[in-house]
């Protein structure tokens, strides 16, 4: 069975795009427009990689990844976050909260599918 | 890529509606963290969106924002006016530049530059600390530049937690190994015994050993993730005979791969992060591409519609039905017997039903809210206050009243002219609305509402009203009325809807060119609306415009004249009568008119004016007047009979035929044949032309 990504972000195009160039290679995607609807998802059908925006309405990355974290199901899955530029404070943040790791934007397929190939193979 | 840029500008421009909401609410000094926050996330999308798609001046100045609005939020700058201000400006600049990459074109560049350096001019300000963006550390030199070396020793030591971020020992040591190790080394003797292992901690370190000469950031990257859940340590080795030498080098950047005396390596001291150099390879390869989708796009902007899925699905619903209906038809057709009949007819009345259902299903999916429209003015009203030096407080109601898409496109122009001329003339300085014993703020109050099958939108505001004297005085000197034609009010009211008409004492920058309100009648027309205006000096003024509720479909009146069938929009029949010959009269210049109780109508006879041969009734007691308005004036059109009222689709005549005076459209009827729609302006004028040449005939016969 084809590995799960659980792609979070409030933009639809982004979210199309990581959604639309993870299902080309293969994998098998949900999507989700906040952490709420992540962490619902998350809930009922666990998947193996989740790649989450950080500034998004309801319930921000940083957030997710700290709930994600602390459920057992979740203690050693990948969980990515989108972040903009070099910003060392937020991946500092995202790091204590649990991230496994960030993927910078902007970035393009090629990119994402590489960094995504480094966790869940 | 180019796919997703229609759903990236969509989502752009509605961020930048979000911003600019957002900053209009903004008050200066006190700030709500959530709206600053919702703010900062559309910018902050808009930077990562267009970045990623390859719209890099966009991201860029996006950028800037973003810093300035990131400050705000984190409380480190105070929110000023000026800041807000600017920022706005910001917002128009930027929707600028998305509209260009929408199109394929380039921004005004300079309009650019400038913007962003006012937003330089802020962020430089004696607040706030310095961007995020500046404090990058100074680049290090290369390590070795002088002898590179052949290969890496690598140490590596997880912390216990390792495991628990994620991240996997195996799969880092995998991709060192793919960078082209030889040798991987195993060190367990941190390995508890069984009993007090937990199996979730990390207790393993390595060290591995490349023989190729791969180059430093290739091995950073992979520790990119763990350099703080891990210690380790990237050794060169050097060429040898060189070894000594770059050793010392090694040392300086700060990586001080030192073994203490216990054997296990030190390996607090890393370089610094790496973050940046791949930040400008990432840069590098956004510029290449967007090289490459600045040739490949150029497309037009399709046109495209959000529709709520609860309306899709209520049309899925309609369509399941009407097949329903349909395969229960045609079983009955099968083997038809009179018998059946009531059935038919039961199938044929459902069918109908359900027919109209669907219909009104398609209008709806058509059907926006105003607020598209609406949500342009609280910052045309704020910029406008600011401009004029006024206080004018913009009140909106019913924003969630639905109508055409057409609409909604076609109405935005003339309700700007009237909110800035609401604005400019409406209301007054603070200090004469003082004198005159009124609030010092002005309000203007936008609305809109269902009322009985039209929109009615309606701009209100508290000023000085309508000049009353003044425009009939300007009417007098124009030649578009005589001063003994003692008009009402409203008659007079309807003068500044005349071309070129303008009684501005001063014409300012924000309105009063004259261009305008004749423009703004014709556009509302054209939507087969009307626009009225009401006044009341010293109180203020009511502009009502009327719109039908949808442009497709149209309540019309059928009319017969000889053998033709019209359609008359139903919108503007007042009423239908039966006109004696003795109620008729002949007015000079007005040509043939009839008393209606206390008016005189001009007659329209249609036949002449459509010059249909076959016209049963030629004398007025023989066919009907039917009574019509339209832009303030009335007339009777004289026509055979009267038919049915139905609902006709209307379809274009200028798209299928070619464009004719007095005619709106055509439609099918029931029985295929075609009707044509009356345009009732159209044909006021098409009356008064006949007319005149009529009166020209006179002249020269006499």
């Amino acid at each position: 069975m084809a590995a799960s990504i659980l792609a979070v972000d409030d933009s639809a195009s982004m979210r199309q795009m990581v959604s639309f160039t993870l299902k080309g290679a293969g994998y098998d995607v949900v999507e989700a427009a906040d952490g709420v609807e992540a962490l619902n998802i998350a809930k009922t059908r666990p998947v193996n990689l989740v790649i989450t925006d950080v500034n998004m309405p309801n319930m921000d990355g940083i957030s997710l990844i700290k709930e994600l974290r602390n459920l057992p199901a979740y203690k050693f899955t990948p969980l990515l976050m989108l972040t903009t530029e070099s910003s060392a404070e937020k991946k500092q943040e995202g790091k204590a909260a649990g991230a496994t790791g960030w993927i910078v934007k902007p970035f393009n397929p090629e990119q994402l599918l590489k960094t995504v190939a480094k966790v869940i193979g | 890529m180019a796919q997703f840029h229609q759903v990236f500008f969509e989502e752009s421009f509605e961020g930048l509606d979000v911003m600019e909401n957002g900053l209009l609410n903004m008050d200066p000094g006190e700030v709500d963290p959530e709206e600053i926050n919702a703010i900062f996330r559309a910018a902050h999308s808009i930077k990562g969106g267009s970045g990623t798609f390859g719209f890099d001046n966009i991201s860029s100045f996006t950028h800037v924002m973003e810093t300035l609005l990131d400050e705000m939020r984190d409380g480190r700058r105070p929110v000023t006016a000026d800041a807000v201000n600017v920022l706005l400006a910001s917002v128009d600049v930027l929707r600028e530049m998305l509209t260009a990459a929408q199109e394929g074109g380039e921004p005004d560049q300079e309009r650019v530059d400038e913007q962003r350096q006012a937003l330089d001019r802020v962020l430089a300000g004696e607040s706030g600390n310095a961007s995020p963006a500046e404090t990058v550390a100074p680049e290090a030199d290369q390590p070795a530049a002088s002898v590179e070396p052949v290969g890496w020793r690598i140490v590596f030591r997880p912390h216990a937690h390792l495991l628990r971020t994620g991240n996997d020992t195996l799969r880092i040591v995998r991709e060192l190994a793919d960078l082209g190790g030889t040798r991987v080394d195993c060190d367990i003797s941190d390995l508890p015994t069984f009993a007090e292992m937990e199996p979730e901690d990390s207790y393993l370190s390595w060290q591995l050993h490349l023989d190729t000469p791969v180059a430093r950031e290739e091995i950073d990257e992979i520790f990119e993730w763990v350099e703080d859940d891990c210690d380790f340590a990237v050794i060169p080795v050097m060429p040898e005979g060189a070894a000594d030498g770059a050793a010392a080098e090694v040392a300086t950047p700060g990586a001080e791969p030192a073994n203490d005396s216990s054997g296990k390596p030190d390996l607090k001291a890393v370089d610094p992060p790496p973050e940046r150099r791949c930040g400008e390879d990432r840069r590098k390869v956004a510029d290449r591409r967007a090289g490459a989708t600045a040739k490949a796009k150029g497309g037009g902007g399709a046109s495209s519609i959000r529709v709520d899925t609860a309306k899709i699905d209520s049309l899925i619903n309609m369509v399941g039905e009407l097949v329903i209906t349909q395969s229960m038809l045609g079983m009955l057709g099968e083997d038809f017997t009179l018998d059946k009949l009531s059935r038919l007819r039961e199938g044929l009345s459902q069918l109908e039903r359900h027919t109209r259902e669907l219909q009104e299903s398609v209008m709806q999916i058509r059907m926006l809210p105003i607020s598209f429209t609406f949500s342009r003015f609280p910052r045309l009203v704020h910029d406008l206050s600011q401009k004029l030096g006024k206080k004018i407080e913009l009140k909106m109601s019913g924003e969630g009243t639905e109508v055409d898409k057409t609409v909604i496109e076609k109405i935005g122009d003339p309700l700007v002219h009237l909110v800035r001329n609401s604005a400019d003339h409406g209301i007054e300085s603070p200090e004469e609305r003082v004198a005159a014993g009124k609030p010092e703020t002005g309000t203007i109050h936008l609305s809109a509402e269902h009322r009985g099958g039209n929109i009615v939108i309606e701009i209100r505001d508290d000023g000085k009203g309508l000049a009353r004297d003044k425009i009939l005085e300007k009417g007098i000197a124009r030649g578009l009325v005589k001063e003994e034609d003692n008009l009402t009010d409203k008659q007079i009211y309807e003068l500044i809807f005349q071309p070129g008409f303008s009684t501005a004492e001063q014409v300012s920058d924000v309105s009063g060119r004259g261009v305008g309100m004749d423009v703004v009648r014709r556009n509302i027309n054209e939507l087969g609306g009307a626009i009225e205006i009401d006044s009341e000096l010293g109180q203020g003024t009511v502009i009502t415009i009327r719109l039908p509720l949808t442009l497709a479909i149209l309540d019309g009146q059928s009319i017969r004249i000889g053998s033709e069938t019209y359609i008359v929009p139903l919108v503007s029949i007042i009423e239908s009568i039966q006109v004696q010959e003795s109620m008729l009269r002949q007015v000079a210049g007005r040509g043939e008119t009839f008393r209606l109780r206390d008016e005189y109508l001009p007659i329209v006879r249609m036949h002449e004016i459509f010059g249909i041969a076959d016209a049963s009734a030629r004398r007025i007691a023989d066919g009907i007047v039917v009574v019509v308005e339209a832009g303030g004036h009335k007339c009777g059109l004289f026509v055979d009979d009267l038919l049915g009222q139905q609902q006709v689709v209307i379809k274009s005549l200028e798209a299928n035929y070619g464009r004719v005076e007095g005619l709106s459209g055509a439609t099918i009827l029931g029985d295929g044949s075609v009707a044509l729609i009356l345009d009732i302006p159209g044909v006021m004028r098409l009356a008064r032309q006949t007319k005149t040449s009529d009166d020209n005939v006179v002249a020269l016969t006499a």
